[in-house]
Formats: C-alpha cells, sequence, structure tokens
C-alpha cells in the first residue's frame, strides 16, 4: 500500500533536484545577456521605504552627463516615476500591486517598454523592502542596498540577507547624523559581519555630501 | 512574504513534470541561511496548489542548517544566521552549506 496516502496503488517518485526560482534565474540570465549585448549597466537599488533612493536618483541625473533610464517598481501610484520624469529622464514605472519585490519577468517587460539606449546607465528601483527583494535576480550589474541614518544603526543585522546580497550599501542622509543616534563605524562593521565583500559609501543626496564617490562607484562598476 | 512567489514557482514546475499526472508529495530542501520561513512556505503551498494537478499534496521540507569554513583559524562552524562570525572571532568565512533551496523530488500517480 502506498504510505503516503494509504491508497491501493503504487505512486512513481520522481527525482528533480532543481533549483526553485530556476525559471526566475533563466529569465534573469536572458537578462543580463540582452543588457550586455547592448552594453547598459542595470543597477538594482533595494532598500526599505523611505531611505531616500528617488532622491539619490533625481540628483545623480541631474548631475551626470551620462545617457541614464529608470525603471520604477512600486505596489501602487506612478509617483516615483513622475518625479524621475520631471527631471527629462526616460522612466517607466511598474506596479506590483500586492507583490513586495520585483522579478526578472517584470523587469524584461519594463526593458521593452522602456526601450533604454545602448551604452545607458539603467536604475532599477525595486519596492522599498529589505526582505524579498535580495532573493530576485533581475540580470542586473551591480545590486546596491540603500539605508539612511534615521532608520537605526543595526538595520544590517536586522536584515543580514538584503545586506549578504548587496555589493554597494549607501548610508543616506548623513546631513542628519548631529541629530539622530547613529553609528556610522559600527554600522560599516555590522555590513562587513554579513558581507566582508560590499562597499559601504556614506553620503547625503540632498546636500550632496561625498556623492563623487557614488559617481565613481557607479563609473567603475 | 516572498514564500507565495516561490511556492508558485515550485508549484508550476512540478505541474509541469507531473504531466497531467496527480501529485502526491512535494519535497523541498530549504537551507537556513535563505529567507525563506518553511513554517510560510507551507502556508503558501497550500494556496499555491489550489485547482492544479497538485490541489492536495504534502509539501516536505528537508532543513539544512547554515555551515562555513573558517579560513583564519581553519573550523568548520555551524551558523544559525547569516551573521558571519568564528568562535576564534574571525568574521572571515567561507559559508560551505544553508543556502539552498531546491526541489529535491515529488511523487505522483
Amino acid at each position: 500500500m502506498c504510505a503516503t496516502c494509504g491508497c491501493g496503488h503504487t505512486h512513481e517518485v520522481i527525482t528533480l533536484e532543481q533549483k526553485v526560482l530556476a525559471k526566475n534565474d533563466e529569465l534573469a540570465a536572458s537578462n543580463r545577456a540582452f543588457l550586455e549585448g547592448q552594453e547598459i549597466t542595470a543597477i538594482n537599488l533595494m532598500s526599505s521605504p523611505g531611505s531616500g533612493k528617488t532622491t539619490l536618483l533625481e540628483r545623480t541625473i541631474r548631475e551626470l552627463t551620462r545617457t541614464m533610464a529608470v525603471i520604477e517598481g512600486d505596489q501602487e501610484t506612478a509617483l516615483d516615476a513622475d518625479r524621475i520624469r520631471s527631471t527629462g529622464c526616460p522612466v517607466v514605472q511598474i506596479n506590483t500591486g500586492a507583490g513586495c519585490h520585483l522579478d526578472a519577468a517584470m523587469l524584461r517587460e519594463a526593458i521593452d517598454r522602456l526601450q533604454p539606449a545602448r551604452r545607458a546607465l539603467l536604475f532599477v528601483e525595486n519596492v522599498g523592502n529589505l526582505v524579498c527583494p535580495a532573493l530576485f535576480d533581475l540580470g542586473e550589474r551591480g545590486r546596491v542596498v540603500v539605508v539612511s541614518v534615521t532608520e537605526g544603526t543595526d538595520k544590517p543585522l536586522k536584515y543580514p540577507y538584503m545586506f549578504a546580497a548587496a555589493d554597494l550599501v549607501v548610508v543616506n542622509k548623513v546631513d542628519l547624523l548631529p541629530y539622530v543616534d547613529f553609528d556610522l563605524a559600527a554600522c560599516r562593521a555590522y555590513v562587513a559581519s554579513v558581507n566582508p565583500k560590499a562597499e559601504v559609501l556614506a553620503l547625503s543626496a540632498t546636500r550632496g555630501d561625498n556623492l563623487d564617490s557614488w559617481y565613481d562607484w557607479l563609473a567603475a562598476v | 512574504m516572498h514564500e507565495l512567489a516561490i511556492a508558485q514557482d515550485i508549484v508550476d514546475a512540478v505541474c509541469a513534470r507531473a504531466d497531467g499526472r496527480r501529485v502526491r508529495r512535494v519535497t523541498v530542501r530549504i537551507g537556513k541561511l535563505t529567507a525563506v520561513v518553511p513554517d510560510a512556505m507551507r502556508f503558501c503551498f497550500d494556496l499555491a496548489v489550489e485547482g492544479t494537478v497538485a490541489d492536495g499534496a504534502r509539501l516536505e521540507i528537508e532543513e539544512r542548517a547554515g555551515e562555513a569554513r573558517c579560513h583564519e583559524c581553519g573550523a568548520e562552524v555551524e551558523l544559525a544566521d547569516p551573521i558571519l562570525l568564528c568562535p576564534c572571532g574571525s568574521a572571515n568565512l567561507a559559508v560551505t552549506a544553508g543556502r539552498e533551496l531546491q526541489i529535491v523530488s515529488m511523487e505522483v500517480g
């Protein structure tokens, strides 16, 4: 008798040994090949809501002379896309509805709509969430996690999976350091404890502190 | 709730392989260093199978502990979370297990 359901017949066991999210990874690989073919540098920006991703993008678009394009991910509204559009930069908005992250299929659809120029720097602003986006490869060249000093020093320890996935950690809003209890050295140490390879840049997208380092990183990635 | 997207992916994969046959059991391997919570996974799996050939299938989860090798002292360390720290004080560790997220097998018929 069958051990699984107690019925009278035998069931066949099929060995799969395949990666979960294999489909997403395949699509991400195809996105990566497409983007490389077009010499487009795609940067996946991830953070909790309100860390200043859109402000950092607005300033970057104003200050860099490179061709840029933006894909905005949010659960609802086109508010962030409107902010980017007002800078004159090509942008498309993806609304995920109840979804908490972007995946490789959504990115491909957005790329097809946006048609970014050859050699463009393509920013993908992921849904504000420090958990789920870490698991979904989009086909990007670099992964940036933005955290702001108002969020607390221990964010890297509370959300280790996200910080472990980052190539670069941007600590934003350093202009507010005199008013908040945030320990930059400790935050750097926490990032290193979950991801020894990640670079950390402390900057202010509103006041402009240390933005040259951010631009240098973008030029080198 | 990325577990729902992951459950959906698992159900799509097993239903494709089942080729119309009824899926009775699905076994997945989840490493403790992935951000996937087994209880949330079970809840989402039961939602994702509804109306498919895997409706009613049992989900078995093989959990894998996190393990790493310390580059400083050479010790094999068990990791309870993704924070890389050896008892010797070193944070220079290479993760060797715990990041698995795989569909192992299924039972059909």
